[in-house]
């Protein structure tokens, strides 16, 4: 693991300072190599071996340099060393020489994520979270002489660090001890409920800006598309989830959850679902449709959180076990297609030269392995079987029912409502990909950009295909992979009455179940293509054109487009949206020009945060008088402010 | 596992086809037609499966996908139902989740597959599918979740045909409720009136019959057998979930059975015949009413 670390850290500084030729592949090799290595720490823990622990002391008062896996954090560094890896070797083909820093700031930001998961200290945390922070602003702004990139920026240093803010409160209130080490905060102690519940909320609030629940996703939609599409794929399949990781942390500390921290996080998870999902629809640009899909995700994460939590409220060790078992899933399963999805979309952007749906079209046929791997995360992110995305939906699915039968009408009410989001979001989102997939690599090229686009290289297209069959893969070994879910399950058991990982474990059958089903659909497609080919031996098969109602004149323009695919949706949610339209009307009888323009803002950043800012802006502003420019004067308010503690020191133990 | 599931799964693979009769032949009476012969979907299918193909120039190979994904499909679900007094010959807890999922992974290929001919037309006819069915499929998992309730069952194979005549007069209310909204929905996901008209000639107005414009031959037929097994299973999944017969394979209860299915399909005929189609922007509403009575039903049953 600390060679892991080496290797990253090493492999960043060394890119940073070696020449430009060297740059492009030492720093991803660096990268590889770490994380490689940390793959081998993590994997031994998930399979049941020791837990190793390292602690030293450090000079800084509260800290300690304290780290350790378990299998919680064994089952983020999977995904964020293998990802990462992925990415690096994506970004080594994508970056091409450009961009002196960005390797060293990417290789920081995969250390400070593993630092994150495995420091068992509350300053160590921060520390590596404001690295973290700091580094991914950095990779965000690659690309800084755009003005929208600086905008985006600096809405996620902001978002950020409101959400730290949160976080370091949080660490104050919990150590309480005299020590921020997390073994010392443990349950007991002399926490009340309302300290507890306040605690909560903290870390729903100071882990939720990063992890992008609505209302506290704005920055996620401008620094994602922002990015260079390697570091998109990282932030949006790891870093987001590392909120949902400081979420769980918090919780297995606190002790039992009364009902409520169920419903805040149940209500979280929906709004964020449906409403990310439906601004994902109202996107014309296929980073930031990806980006608002993330926010989706997070929600049925929160949602399986938060059946977890209410199980575990009421005492019911299947809903805490099938909850949680199918969030730590669905953190792994997102991880892997929104990674897939992303790297198609910035391969899309390479080799169409656009990410803008409506000026693409026809690319399948262009760019065939980015075409079938962006189909494979499509589906999977839809959650259709038989691919990894249903997985971990069946079991929230089956949660969800088992929680309706209950004889409490609190958890039935939850269970009514995970039924209703879950598959409202689902159909949502299998519209909002039919759209992504179906307009931009399918139909005829819009422009002539899109037609002349041509396949991206090998580094890129080994990472989607390794995504891909990991997408297939999960989605039919699922019942394999419980029994690593049921080990993790006991790190978060501070909160569960009792042990729920057989109960989990119980879901193997469903499981086993699904992948029949998934392995059938498989056999019968194949089944009926061969009796479909045996058919046809025989007979003309004929090249023609797509009926058209006999047009004379033909043009790609005339296809449907993303807009129209999705106006039915966006029509029906009309007003949650805002969705702003600019249009000319055709006049006369021989019109001549007519257009039309749809736009659709975040509500939430224009109605809400906006208006906050302006007026915090308009307060602090009274505050300039203090602020003169002289260091001078500042060394003095330094000075007067640490005479007001020792005045204050005194005054309180004379 | 049970072979014997296979006996019935096998007479849907035949029956299926005259369900369809049934409802056009209903439909005839209606009108004061004759109609067309009961069996002529039989006749459709072995007359386009003896054709060859065109395929546009614009399509790919997901165009040629989606005829397959649909019979596929249809194909699984009736794997996983239960039907007449027969457990289904896959059933696990939660299989009617994987049943309704198999069947959306074939919309979705469906849809994309429309998309692939580049038609505007065809776009449309996906644009809409693609809104109705994400309305329609939280609609049919609350259905499931009042009947998985009531028969405190979680497979389908449990659920269907465990309620009583004691059930019904303790739920009935309930039980009628999500009867409407099951029937609402199973005439949403198959194409037929109020939302949509299988035998519109305009397309325009279309919405099933226009993403599959351009597909012919041997696709035209697995794409209208798809369609009529998955009519046959999701009518099948209502008139076990609403009928309380026998369980266990007996000649009453396959008799029950397909009299409950001709029933359906003369509702089916009698609906087509007396209601207009819903306006295009109706429909959500139409979903939406459905959702409501689903909610109700859960209300009723869980207060």
């Amino acid at each position: 693991m600390l060679a892991a670390f080496a290797f990253l850290i090493a492999g960043g500084v060394t890119a940073w300072a070696a020449g430009p030729r060297l740059r492009t592949w030492i720093g991803p090799l660096g990268a590889v190599i770490g994380c490689a290595l940390g793959i081998a720490a993590a994997v031994p823990v998930l399979l049941g071996g020791s837990h190793p622990a390292l602690r030293l002391p450090w000079e800084l008062p509260l800290a300690s340099f304290s780290i350790a896996i378990d299998p919680l954090s064994a089952f983020f560094l999977l995904p964020t060393f293998g990802i990462s890896a992925l990415a690096a070797i994506y970004g080594a083909g994508y970056e091409g020489a450009r961009g002196r820093p960005s390797w060293l700031w990417f290789n920081l930001l995969v250390a400070s994520m593993a630092m994150v998961i495995v420091s068992r200290n509350g300053i160590l945390f921060l520390m590596a979270w404001e690295l973290m922070t700091i580094a991914s602003y950095f990779l965000v702004t690659t690309h800084g002489e755009r003005p929208e990139v600086r905008r985006a920026g600096t809405i996620y240093l902001i978002a950020a660090h409101v959400g730290t803010a949160c976080l370091l409160v949080l660490f104050l209130l919990l150590g309480t001890h005299g020590t921020l080490d997390f073994d010392a905060f443990g349950p007991g102690g002399a926490r009340t409920a309302a300290g507890a519940g306040a605690i909560f909320l903290l870390a729903v609030v100071g882990f939720g800006v990063k992890a992008g629940f609505i209302p506290l996703h704005v920055w996620l939609p401008e620094a994602h598309p922002a990015a260079p599409t390697h570091v998109s794929a990282v932030m949006s399949g790891i870093m987001i989830k590392l909120g949902i990781y400081g979420l769980l942390r918090t919780i297995s500390v606190l002790g039992e959850p009364p009902l409520w921290w169920g419903w805040v996080l149940l209500a979280i998870g929906l709004v964020s679902g449906v409403l990310g999902v439906l601004y994902a629809l109202a996107q014309h640009e296929l980073k930031r449709l990806l980006a608002y899909h993330s926010v989706e995700n997070i929600g049925i994460i929160a949602m399986g959180l938060g059946l977890g939590l209410i199980g575990a409220a009421r005492h019911s060790t299947i809903l805490f076990g099938l909850g949680f078992g199918a969030a730590l899933l669905h953190v792994l399963n997102h991880a892997i297609f929104k990674a897939l999805l992303f790297f198609g979309a910035g391969s899309v952007i390479r080799g169409a030269g656009t990410g803008e749906i409506e000026h693409l079209g026809g690319l399948l046929k262009r760019m065939p392995t980015t075409g079938a791997a962006f189909l494979i995360g499509a589906v999977a992110i839809s959650g259709l079987p038989p691919l990894n995305g249903f997985v971990s939906e069946f079991l929230l699915l089956l949660g969800s029912f088992t929680a309706v039968g209950a004889d409490k009408l609190s958890v039935g009410i939850a269970g009514v409502a995970l039924i209703a989001g879950l598959a409202l979001v689902g159909g949502l989102a299998a519209a909002c990909f039919a759209k992504a997939f179906g307009i931009v690599f399918l139909g005829e090229p819009r422009t002539h950009e899109a037609e002349e686009a041509r396949e991206t290289g090998l580094l890129l297209r080994a990472p989607m295909l390794a995504l891909a069959a990991a997408c297939v893969a999960i989605g039919a070994a699922s019942p394999a992979l419980l029994p690593v879910l049921a080990r993790v399950l006991p790190a978060v058991e501070g909160i569960a009455p009792g042990a729920a990982a057989p109960d989990l474990l119980s879901a193997r059958t469903a499981l086993l179940g699904v992948t029949l089903a998934g392995g059938l659909l498989l056999a019968f497609l194949l089944l009926l293509g061969a009796l479909r080919s045996s058919l046809l031996r025989r007979r003309p098969v004929r090249a023609g054109i797509t009926w058209d109602c006999g047009y004379a004149r033909p043009t790609p323009r005339l296809q449907y487009t993303a807009s129209s695919f999705a106006q039915p949706i966006l029509g029906l949610f009309a007003p949650m949206l805002g969705t702003r339209v600019s249009s000319v009307k055709p006049r006369g009888i021989f019109p001549s020009a007519a257009s039309l323009e749809t736009s659709t803002p975040d509500s939430f950043r224009e109605r809400v945060f906006r208006p906050i800012f302006v007026e915090v802006d308009r307060l602090l502003a009274r505050f300039r008088r203090i602020q003169e420019g002289r260091v001078q004067v500042y060394v003095l308010y330094i000075a007067l402010t640490l005479l007001a503690l020792l005045a204050y020191q005194l005054a309180r133990n004379p | 596992m049970n072979p014997w599931g296979l006996a019935p799964a096998a007479g849907a693979l035949l029956l299926a086809p005259l369900f369809l009769g049934v409802i056009h032949r209903t439909k005839a009476v209606f009108a004061g037609r004759a109609g067309k012969p009961l069996f002529q979907v039989y006749f459709d299918l072995a007359t386009w499966a003896r054709k060859g193909a065109v395929y546009s120039r614009t399509t790919t190979w997901v165009f040629r996908l989606a005829p397959l994904a649909s019979p596929a499909a249809s194909l699984v679900a009736l794997l996983l139902l239960p039907q007449g007094g027969f457990r289904a010959v896959f059933s696990f807890p939660g299989d009617f989740l994987a049943l309704i999922f198999v069947l959306s992974t074939s919309r979705f290929l469906t849809v994309v597959g429309a998309l692939d001919t580049g038609s505007s037309f065809e776009g449309m006819g996906a644009s809409r599918e693609a809104a109705f069915s994400a309305l329609a499929e939280p609609v049919l998992l609350l259905c499931l979740a009042v009947v998985a309730r009531e028969a405190g069952q979680s497979s389908l194979s449990g659920i269907v045909g465990s309620l009583t005549g004691a059930d019904w007069q303790r739920a009935g209310p309930a039980l009628v409720l999500v009867a409407a909204s099951f029937l609402a929905i199973l005439l949403a996901e198959n194409a037929r009136i109020p939302v949509d008209d299988p035998t519109t000639h305009l397309e325009l107005t279309m919405i099933h019959e226009v993403m599959i414009l351009d597909h012919g031959g041997p696709d035209l037929a697995l794409l209208t057998y798809g369609a009529a097994l998955k009519l046959w299973a999701l009518g099948a999944l209502l008139t076990g979930l609403l009928l309380p017969g026998p369980t266990g394979p007996s000649l009453l209860g396959g008799v029950v059975f397909l009299t409950g299915m001709l029933v359906l399909a003369v509702v089916i005929g009698i609906i087509e015949s007396t209601i207009a189609r819903l306006r295009l922007d109706r429909v959500p509403q139409f979903l939406v009413g459905a959702g409501a009575f689903a909610v109700l039903a859960l209300a009723l049953v869980m207060r």
